[in-house]
């Protein structure tokens, strides 16, 4: 087996063991066997077909898809901003795009489909706007010096969040369940979430995957960048873009789950290095695997009620990052 | 092989270079000289496109170079800039391999012939050795030698040069810049090197341009150029120019003020 494949079947092989346990796993335990055989109609046992098809199914993929995107925008971000703090998060997109998913929310859309990705698209608007906002706030003449962009993205991020806590306490009743849901609570569910996201996660990753040769020249900064043949500025809207599409359609369908971003995409430099032709697929596809873990810990942790998953990503998340920085054996795997 | 003609470069409403006209010739290599700001390295900038110009004109082999994307001018010229933080994580191999940019596609898949361009650039600079080494874990004079393994990888005609020895002991000053004089003859390179040193550029530059404030204050050879009034009056301190002992060319030496 060559060794440049053995990353990407070590995460695939983890991300279908989360598969199997997101759907096993739950306040019904469903054995793998059961599993099985409901997806493959071999059964007739109703009870476990509606639990699988219509509940756990859908709701495993919008946790893939989410863990996905998050991850693999985190590594874009961090290799688009050659930082190592940033993510989604920090820079502000994610509560931009929760600020636009409340405003569309406080508009009472009809609930059809049109309905349904009304607040997705307003998320996505919101959340781009704020990208580019805090860009061109952070922006000093030609650069873009990092200290400002987390400055500017850390501050838009809080008035953001102010503004959306705003806009909920004054709506009253309605808006309030928004709240739930914006934390990471997974509420929305259903198969049309699932489909509603899916081709802004394909399409925002796809570009994402695409983009690892430029992150990589993008790493001796953008001078020697473009002095090694990259158009740099165009490059980097490319991938500002892609990585805002998809974190802003995650935030829109999953709420802001924070962490993901941040720390997949490190245990895999750490453990495999920082090549962007591979660091983002598999990131995307460590991502899908640690999200659908946490949700299954949050599901059972306090069973009947649920935890929202981003406590789990941080309670779980930050012990095991700590562990694999204290072990890690390059210096300057950064 | 480069011309410019009347070339102003402006970061903001801050002119930094006037009206710079200047030719280098196939397989010459020129020394840009002056104080600290005095333009040189945006001159470098300029010629490899991420200096904004005001007005003037790039040319190279008769080619302008205003209309040229990053790709085109990446194959004509390579640029080896100053030893700066580079990302630690690189091994050295991956980052001359980034060298082949310009003849890449999007994804930048490397073909065979790629990797052995990439082989013989690291060889020129006996950097063999350690191409599987991370870049973070190279002393600064492997890591400026693997920068211009890098830029030979570009496999341009010309070569540009952001003062590549600032960081560098004598040994891996001399070391590099044999080594680029050597590259120049043998496959004959166009070399521009933005310098601090004087002693270096009379020892190895066929010509040097001394820029002062944004302006081309002498252009000629080393000998015609480093002349002790003129020296002394650009830097602000007296200077000897003596012959050295034993090799043609000269040593410029401090004096007391």
């Amino acid at each position: 087996m060559p060794k440049s494949l053995r990353p990407f079947l070590l995460s695939i092989l983890f991300l279908l063991i989360s598969v199997l346990f997101s759907i096993a796993i739950g306040s019904v335990f469903i054995s793998p066997v059961d599993v099985w055989q409901t997806l493959t109609g071999q059964t007739a046992n109703e009870t476990f077909k509606t639990i699988i098809l219509e509940i756990r199914l859908p709701r495993t993929a919008l946790i893939l898809l989410t863990g996905a995107a998050l991850a693999g925008s985190g590594a874009s971000y961090q290799g688009l901003f050659r930082n190592p703090l940033a993510d989604p998060y920090l820079i502000g997109v994610a509560s931009g795009a929760g600020l636009g998913a409340v405003i569309a929310m406080s508009i009472q859309w009809p609930y059809s489909f049109f309905g349904l990705m009304a607040v997705p698209m307003a998320a996505f608007i919101a959340g781009m706007l704020t990208v580019f906002l805090v860009y061109w706030i952070a922006r000093v003449g030609q650069s873009v010096p990092t200290t400002n962009l987390i400055l500017a993205g850390t501050v838009f991020s809080s008035f953001a969040t102010a503004l959306t806590s705003f806009l909920m306490l004054r709506s009253g009743g309605e808006l309030r369940r928004a709240l739930g849901w914006l934390l990471g609570g997974l509420s929305l569910g259903g198969w049309g979430a699932v489909l509603a996201l899916l081709p802004y996660v394909i399409v925002g990753l796809t570009m994402l995957t695409l983009s690892g040769h430029a992150l990589n020249l993008l790493q001796f900064g953008d001078e020697q960048a473009q002095q090694m043949g990259l158009n740099a500025s165009r490059a980097k809207t490319f991938i500002l873009i892609a990585a805002s599409l998809t974190t802003a359609a995650a935030v829109a369908f999953a709420g802001i789950i924070g962490f993901v971003g941040l720390i997949v995409p490190h245990i895999v430099r750490l453990w495999w290095g920082g090549d962007y032709r591979r660091l983002i697929p598999l990131s995307i596809i460590g991502g899908a695997a640690a999200l659908l873990l946490a949700d299954v810990v949050a599901r059972v942790i306090i069973s009947p009620q649920e935890l929202p998953i981003g406590i789990v990503t941080a309670l779980a998340g930050s012990p095991f990052f700590l562990w694999v920085l204290r072990r890690a054996k390059n210096q300057g795997y950064w | 092989m480069i011309e410019i003609k009347n070339l102003n470069v402006a970061y903001g409403p801050r002119l930094v270079l006037k009206n710079i006209s200047l030719d280098v010739k196939t397989g010459e290599t020129l020394a840009l000289l002056g104080p600290n700001g005095s333009g040189k390295s945006t001159l470098i900038r300029a010629l490899s496109g991420v200096a904004p110009t005001a007005s003037g004109r790039l040319c190279l082999a008769g080619r302008d170079l205003a209309g040229l994307d990053a790709a085109k001018r990446a194959r004509l010229m390579a640029v080896v800039p100053q030893t700066v933080s580079l990302p630690p994580a690189f091994t050295v191999w991956e980052m001359v391999l980034l060298g082949r940019t310009p003849y890449l596609n999007f994804l930048g898949q490397i073909s065979a012939k790629d990797e052995e361009i990439a082989r013989g650039a690291l060889a020129k600079v006996d950097a063999l050795s350690f191409a599987e080494r991370r870049v973070g874990e190279l002393s600064g004079g492997e890591q400026q030698r693997v920068l211009l393994a890098r830029a030979l990888a570009q496999a341009t005609p010309v070569l540009l040069l952001d003062e590549p020895t600032t960081h560098l002991d004598l040994q891996h000053q001399i070391g590099l810049l044999e080594l680029v004089r050597n590259l120049a003859r043998e496959e004959n390179l166009t070399v521009v090197i933005a310098l601090h040193d004087l002693n270096l550029a009379a020892r190895y530059a066929d010509r040097v341009a001394l820029i002062v404030d944004g302006e081309i204050k002498a252009l000629g050879t080393p000998k015609e150029v480093l002349q002790p009034e003129m020296i002394s009056a650009i830097y602000h301190w007296p200077v000897q120019v003596l012959p050295h002992p034993f090799l043609d060319t000269l040593l410029i030496l401090p004096d007391a003020k």
